[in-house]
């Protein structure tokens, strides 16, 4: 796991394969403990429909316990398959189901850092408190 | 996927022996997209009552509402469903933002706190839909993570959805956007607020409902 720290913000990237074969609840629960330490999470690899909505879920459960605590920003960035053919997408689809989205960043930051996580289909653009 | 397995099984047992006249459609969609005010106009024209009260402060949906059997009539066919009405899904909360709308500090906290709640409950609730309507502000970026976890998590559960662009009657409204933002999907743009293309919408619900 690498720590960088850029101009007072602490950023800690997580290499999928240390996530990889985590469980939905460890996986929620270190994102979680690093973003309470007001760390902006950089994640190589997406995750799964149900793990985002369970991350929200623990999310509100800690906002409610948790003085100060005001919740998170969430933002993705996924390769675009648009153009590609059908074979490529057959077999990004594929992985995707077997391991989740690997080809995917996620960025996951303290709402009272992160103002605003900006996403359109080609850039992603963190706005800081 | 025991979860993806269980729900297909539930659907085809569904199929097979339950009388399809009183599905589950819920509603879905961020904060302040306009759920209550579509729920209502719904329900007021064809039960007479509205649903709940809908408001400019986010969050003045906290619990799901319901409304059983109602019965809506269009081009000959009849559809009896049970509506949902959900609070809106957001990944923060802050009890300072109640306050800017002239909310005292104490309401705005208890405001805060049922908001979580409500955030929890809309999301347990996911399971238990037939089909859902997930309602978006067409004036708004419709990229936002928020709206792709909600349909990602209806996609995964493998329940028939159809996204209403709502807020039409906005300047800043554009369907395509939410269009192509959602290409998979069918997309109806309407302004519950004015009642704009409800003809379509009640035929996509139609059609949502078969799926169901």
């Amino acid at each position: 796991m690498k720590n960088k720290k850029i101009n007072g913000l602490s950023l800690q990237v997580i290499p999928f394969a240390e996530v990889e074969k985590m469980g939905i609840s460890e996986r929620v629960k270190k994102i979680l403990d690093l973003v309470l330490g007001n760390k902006i999470v950089i994640i190589h690899g997406r995750l799964r429909a149900e793990e985002e909505a369970r991350l929200i879920e623990d999310t509100m459960a800690m906002v409610d316990h948790i003085k100060g605590f005001k919740g998170i920003e969430l933002a993705v960035i996924a390769p675009s398959m648009k153009d590609k053919g059908f074979l490529d997408k057959m077999k990004y689809n594929l992985a995707k189901n077997l391991v989740g989205d690997s080809a995917a960043l996620t960025v996951i930051g303290p709402s009272s850092v992160v103002k605003e996580i900006k996403r359109d289909p080609k850039k992603i653009e963190l706005l800081l408190n | 996927m025991l979860k993806i397995i269980k729900n297909f099984s539930k659907r085809m047992l569904k199929l097979l022996f339950k009388k399809r006249e009183n599905i589950k459609i819920g509603f879905y969609g961020p904060p302040n997209s306009g759920k209550t005010s579509l729920a209502n106009r719904i329900c007021k024209d064809w039960t007479g009552e509205e649903i709940g009260m809908a408001s400019k402060v986010p969050h003045e949906t906290r619990h799901v509402q319901f409304k059983e059997k109602v019965e809506i009539k269009h081009k000959g066919k009849t559809l009896t469903f049970k509506l949902i009405d959900t609070p809106g899904i957001a990944t923060k909360i802050d009890y300072e933002e109640f306050i800017e709308y002239g909310i005292k500090k104490g309401d705005a906290k208890k405001r805060a706190k049922e908001a979580t709640q409500g955030i929890i409950e809309s999301i347990q609730w996911l399971d238990d839909m037939d089909a859902i309507v997930v309602v978006l502000d067409s004036a708004e970026n419709p990229y936002s993570q928020v709206n792709i976890t909600i349909i990602g998590n209806v996609a995964a559960r493998k329940i028939p959805v159809l996204i209403v662009a709502n807020k039409i009657d906005l300047k800043k409204a554009d369907v395509k956007k939410v269009e192509a933002a959602f290409p998979e999907y069918d997309v109806v743009g309407i302004s519950a607020k004015d009642g704009i293309n409800m003809d379509e919408f009640y035929e996509s619900l139609f059609k949502l409902a078969k799926k169901a």
